[in-house]
Formats: structure tokens, C-alpha cells, sequence
């Protein structure tokens, strides 16, 4: 029974690990960069969920959407001035410039709302009740853990919808495969990528916010390792695709949630981490990724 | 005619080179005058191993992200290593060899072993792949030394070392001493680093980085840093020569990893984290990739220049505007309108002064 609830919290942090993953997987795909400034774009909308909750009262769904909008406008406009000017950039002067706008969020944000702990409240509560007790209480799952892993599975379904029926999603996969030619075929390459940046960001937004509902700790730093991780997720599961995303991101949430209950409980991101390793030496392209091999 | 102009172009080299090894020698001569006359306090004192590490630290990180174009960002990982193995190797000695400045030569001797070691667990599978992956494992390598140091027990009684993973589990003798302490890092240390021995090891990783660079071995990376496929396809091992400068670059930050470990009496392993990293890139970048005499410059500069601001409160200011910097050169760099706009610049410049000559 324990293990039965390992597993309900190894998968309702997995789902966040692939939401976030979601989005470096999807700016990966189509601008072929790695977003370090995700992980903070991330905190950025706990924070706006935070005081648009706590401090102007407003309903925790208006906070969600608030946060999701602020995030998007936040994605667009760091792609805008930071990322699009170097597009023939060689990808180490990119790889630069995101770590320069992570560390820019991070330190904003510090200077803005203080660098100390806000402890974030769990509006995902249910009559008071914060969760459900099954098998006479040997069983708890919270309600934050069961929206997470429902929005984890509406957001898969709806993106995979996106991607191969909409119009916008199918030029995102075309630009991803090949950026030339789908400027050829009248595709507006610009506007596709702002676009993922957009979409990328709208998902930080929800991720930070359901983060930060399971682990109820805010801080300028809260985005920055969980979005290692969940960089790690996309590479275990495959950068560039959509369902390596998921899966990478579950599996990564059922590794880390049961080292830290079998195996040891300050090591558990050394293991993660050492996965990434292994997974990187064994099948360079990840679980569900393709082998692209280069052309001269 | 051809050989004629390469003998000019290994004489600039060199002569750049001899530059950089004044520039050293000749701020060490003006810190012992300043020194001696008193005209230095003691936090400025405080300060100058310290910059010696860092610019160490620097000019290796060059030599992987400005020479060898890979992104490491796990370079205070290796000065962790360096520093921690470094410690428990000048406590041990501290009864058999009386000589410090023999004992800190043989730690950092074995801190640039296990940093290079390091370098090498780390380099053998990631520099085989591409794209940004060496980025994102120098960065999971950093946070797993963290993680492991912060838990580990190391103690030494006459026994010899004992590790663990609690103080009791060390089983040490009523004469042994614990070295490190897990989350409370490496303390008691003797403090054996000198200004003195900085500079030298400063000097030291110059002469093996400016040799390296301008050998055979330094064209073979900076021919796969500019094009791998070209470079692959006359015969250029890319692992080899990729591993070369990252194993170097590694050992000689484990180098410094000791000299600065060796310079508190306390370490915590929490010092050597991803900001140390970023800190280390931010010098490399603004002293401009691939540029020695830059990195040196920046590290000395950029280190020293908070602290002396410290009274003007603006270290809470100081990680925004190295992020704002670190965005700001690269788009000037890498920007082909911004980049050329400073061309034209520099051309309206070069007129006027011709017309002037007129």
C-alpha cells in the first residue's frame, strides 16, 4: 500500500516534470536551443498565481489564468529581444544568452518580491479536506496530486490534437523538420516560433503553479532545478518529441520519488542526474527520439 | 613568402604570450610594493589568492569554451574536487611533512589529478555527442560533487583515511581526526595557500594553456571548434582533442580548487555551486571567448571590483547586472546588424583619421 502511494506522488510529480518538459522540448524541436530561462519562467508564474491570489483575493482560476497570460507575454517578448537577434548564431552564443535571461529572472525577481521563502497556499483542497483517505487512512492522495495528473493528461491530449490537426501545428512541425523549406512553403517562420515560445511558457505557468501547490515553498530559485530536471526528462525521453516528453518526464517523477523512499533521501538528485548520464552514453537520442544523422 | 609570414605570425604569438606572463609578474611585483609600504588593507589582502583561483579558473574555462567551443557549466565542480581532495591530502601530511609550501604543492599536484580524473569520467560520453548536452551534464556533474560531499564523512587517524557517511561511522582512533563533515564541509584546515604560490600557479596554467593553444594539438581544436565536419574529414580525432582540453582545462581548476581550499580554514561544498559556475563564465565571456589576457583581466577586475564597492550596496544589484552583461555581449558579438554597425563604425573612424593625415 505504501508503494501504491509512491507510486500516485512518483507519478503526480512526474506529470509536472512533463509539462515542463513539454515546453523544452517543443522550443528544442523548432528553434534547436536549449530554453534555459524556462525553469524561471516557471517561478515567474507562481509568483504572479501567488500574489494574485494572496493579495488582491482573486479566485485561485483567475490567478491560474493570470499567471498563464503574464507567462506567455513574458515567453514572447524573451524570445523577441533576446533569443530571435541571434537566430545565425552559433548555439554556444544562444546557450549564453539564456543562461544571461535565466540569471536576469531569477535576480529581478529577488530584487522585486525578496529573496526569502513565501509559503504558497493549497487553494486544490476539496471541503477543507486537502486530499482523500482510502483503506482506512493507509492510503492518501492529495487533490493537488490528482489535478496535476489530470492536467498532465487534458495538456498531452490537447497539444497532440494542436500538432496534427490545426494549421499553426502542423507549420510548427514543419519548421522543426526543416526551417528553409517551410519558409518556402510560405510558412511565416518568425511567428511559428514565437508561437511554441508562447505556448511553452502558457504550460511554465500552469507547471509553476501546481509545483508549487504539491510543494508549497516560493522562493527566486524554485524554478531553476526543477527545470534541470525536467531538461533531463526531455533528453531521457527524446528532445524534440512530444510523447518522449511524457514519457520522460513520468519516468523521471517514479525515479526520483522512490530513491528518495527506498534508496536515500539526500542523493536522490545525484541518481537523477547519473541517469541522465547513463541514458546519454546508451541511446545518445533518448527513449522515444529520433537519430537525425547530419548532412554535409 | 608563406614562411615568411608564419614566422611572423609565431613571433606575435609568442609575443603576446611573453605579454601575458608580464602582465602577472608585474601585478605581483606592485601588490608586494604595495605591501610592503602598507599601502593595502588587510580585506584587500584577503582578496589576492582568491583572484589567483579564479583566474586560473578562468583561463582553463577558456580553454574549453572559447578554444575547444563547448559549453561546460560544472566548472566549479572540478574546483570542488580539487579543493576537497586537496584538503584531506594537506591534513594527512600535516604530521610527515613539516615544509607548508611542499605539502600545498603536492595538494594541488592531487587536487589536478582528481580534478582531471573528473574531467575525464565526465568528458569520455558526453564529448562524443553533440549539440548542447556537454552543457547540461557539466551542470548535472556539478550538483551530484555537491550532493555527494554534502553527505560525506572523511577522517584520518593513524590508520590511515576512512570515509563514511556519518561522523560515527568513521571509527576513528582517540588520535584520529574528521576531515570533512558532510553538510558542515571541511573544517580545521591549516591554511598553507600564499599569494605567491597563486601567481606561480597562474603562471603555470598560462604556460600550458598558451602552449597548448599554439601547438599541433591546440589547431586540431580549434579547427573542430570552427568546423567539425571539415576537421573530421582530414583525419581529426574528435574525442581526442576534445577530451585534451577539457581534461587539461579540469585538472588545472582542481589545481586551483586546492590553492583555495587550502586558503580558509572552513570549506563548504555549497561554495562551489552553479552561481561559482556562472560566475566563472561571466569573466570568460566578457573577457571575450578564446582570449587569454581577457580572462585574466576580467577575473582580477570583476572579482575585486564588488568587493570594493561593497560600502555603495550595490552586491544586491551585482548578479542582475552580470546577467544584463552576460545578454548584452552576445548580442553585440553575434548580432550580424549590431555587429556591423560597430564595423561601420570603426570604418567612419579609420577614415576620418585617414583624412585628417591628408
Amino acid at each position: 500500500m505504501t508503494l501504491l502511494g509512491h507510486l500516485i506522488t512518483g507519478l503526480s510529480l512526474g506529470s509536472i516534470y512533463a509539462i515542463i518538459a513539454l515546453g523544452y522540448t517543443m522550443v528544442y524541436g523548432i528553434a534547436k536551443m536549449l530554453n534555459f530561462a524556462h525553469g524561471d519562467v516557471i517561478m515567474v508564474g507562481a509568483y504572479i498565481c501567488f500574489f494574485a491570489v494572496t493579495s488582491f483575493s482573486l479566485p485561485p482560476v483567475v490567478g491560474v489564468l493570470l499567471a498563464m497570460v503574464v507567462c506567455t507575454i513574458l515567453g514572447v517578448i524573451i524570445e523577441g529581444l533576446a533569443y530571435k537577434p541571434l537566430r545565425q548564431a552559433p548555439s554556444l552564443a544562444v546557450l549564453i544568452t539564456a543562461i544571461g535571461v535565466s540569471y536576469f529572472l531569477q535576480n529581478t525577481a529577488q530584487i522585486l518580491w525578496g529573496a526569502d521563502y513565501k509559503s504558497f497556499p493549497n487553494f486544490l483542497t476539496l471541503g477543507g479536506q486537502t486530499g482523500i483517505s482510502l483503506f482506512d487512512g493507509r492510503l492518501n492522495i492529495t487533490y493537488a496530486a490528482i489535478v496535476t495528473i489530470l492536467a498532465c493528461v487534458v495538456i498531452m491530449l490537447a497539444l497532440t490534437f494542436f500538432t496534427s490537426r490545426t494549421k499553426m501545428g502542423k507549420a510548427m512541425r514543419a519548421v522543426s523538420e526543416d526551417k528553409g523549406a517551410a519558409q518556402l512553403m510560405g510558412i511565416n517562420v518568425n511567428s511559428t516560433i514565437s508561437m511554441t515560445f508562447a505556448i511553452g511558457s502558457a504550460l511554465a505557468a500552469v507547471a509553476g503553479v501546481l509545483m508549487c501547490s504539491a510543494y508549497p515553498t516560493l522562493s527566486p530559485t524554485t524554478g531553476s532545478l526543477p527545470g534541470i530536471r525536467a531538461f533531463t526528462a526531455a533528453v531521457f525521453g527524446g528532445i524534440g518529441s512530444i510523447p518522449g516528453a511524457l514519457l520522460g518526464g513520468i519516468l523521471l517523477g517514479l525515479v526520483e520519488t522512490l530513491t528518495k523512499a527506498y534508496i536515500t533521501t539526500s542523493l536522490y538528485d545525484a541518481v537523477v542526474f547519473a541517469l541522465l548520464i547513463v541514458v546519454l552514453l546508451v541511446k545518445p537520442s533518448g527513449l522515444l527520439g529520433r537519430y537525425v544523422p547530419e548532412k554535409v | 613568402m608563406s614562411l615568411k609570414q608564419s614566422g611572423r605570425r609565431l613571433s606575435k604569438q609568442s609575443l603576446n604570450g611573453f605579454i601575458n606572463y608580464g602582465i602577472v609578474i608585474v601585478a605581483y611585483l606592485v601588490v608586494q610594493l604595495m605591501i610592503s609600504q602598507g599601502l593595502m588593507s588587510n580585506s584587500l589582502q584577503s582578496l589576492l589568492v582568491p583572484v589567483c583561483c579564479y583566474v586560473v579558473m578562468a583561463v582553463s574555462l577558456n580553454l574549453v569554451v572559447g578554444v575547444s567551443g563547448e559549453l561546460s557549466l560544472g566548472h566549479a565542480g572540478f574546483m570542488s574536487l580539487g579543493a576537497f581532495s586537496g584538503i584531506i591530502v594537506s591534513v594527512t601530511l600535516q604530521s610527515v611533512i613539516d615544509l607548508a609550501p611542499l605539502r600545498l604543492f603536492i595538494s594541488m599536484v592531487v587536487g589536478a589529478l582528481v580534478g582531471g580524473i573528473g574531467g575525464v569520467i565526465v568528458g569520455v560520453p558526453v564529448l562524443r555527442l553533440r549539440g548542447d548536452y556537454l552543457a547540461i551534464v557539466t551542470l548535472a556533474f556539478g550538483e551530484i560533487i555537491k550532493n555527494v560531499i554534502m553527505v560525506l564523512y572523511v577522517g584520518v587517524d593513524e590508520n590511515g583515511l576512512h570515509f563514511a557517511t556519518s561522523e560515527a561511522g568513521l571509527n576513528l582512533t582517540e588520535a584520529g581526526t574528521a576531515i570533512v563533515k558532510g553538510p558542515m564541509g571541511a573544517v580545521g584546515v591549516v591554511k598553507v595557500s600564499t599569494f605567491t604560490a597563486g601567481i606561480l600557479l597562474v603562471l603555470f596554467t598560462l604556460l600550458i594553456v598558451q602552449n597548448m593553444v599554439h601547438s599541433r594539438s591546440g589547431r586540431a581544436i580549434l579547427a573542430l571548434r570552427d568546423n567539425r565536419i571539415a576537421a573530421e574529414s582530414v583525419g581529426i580525432s574528435v574525442t581526442k582533442y576534445k577530451l585534451m582540453a577539457f581534461v587539461t582545462s579540469a585538472a588545472l581548476a582542481g589545481a586551483a580548487g586546492a590553492l583555495f581550499g587550502l586558503n580558509y580554514s572552513s570549506t563548504l561544498a555549497s561554495r562551489f555551486d552553479f552561481n561559482t559556475s556562472i560566475l566563472i563564465l561571466v569573466f570568460v565571456v566578457l573577457g571575450g571567448l578564446g582570449n587569454i589576457r581577457g580572462s585574466i583581466i576580467a577575473a582580477a577586475l570583476l572579482y575585486i571590483l564588488p568587493e570594493m564597492l561593497r560600502n555603495f550596496d550595490v552586491s544586491k544589484y551585482r548578479m542582475l547586472i552580470y546577467a544584463i552583461i552576460l545578454i548584452l555581449v552576445m548580442l553585440a558579438t553575434n548580432n550580424p546588424t549590431i555587429r556591423n554597425f560597430f564595423l561601420q563604425l570603426r570604418q567612419q573612424a579609420q577614415e576620418r583619421k585617414g583624412g585628417q593625415a591628408q
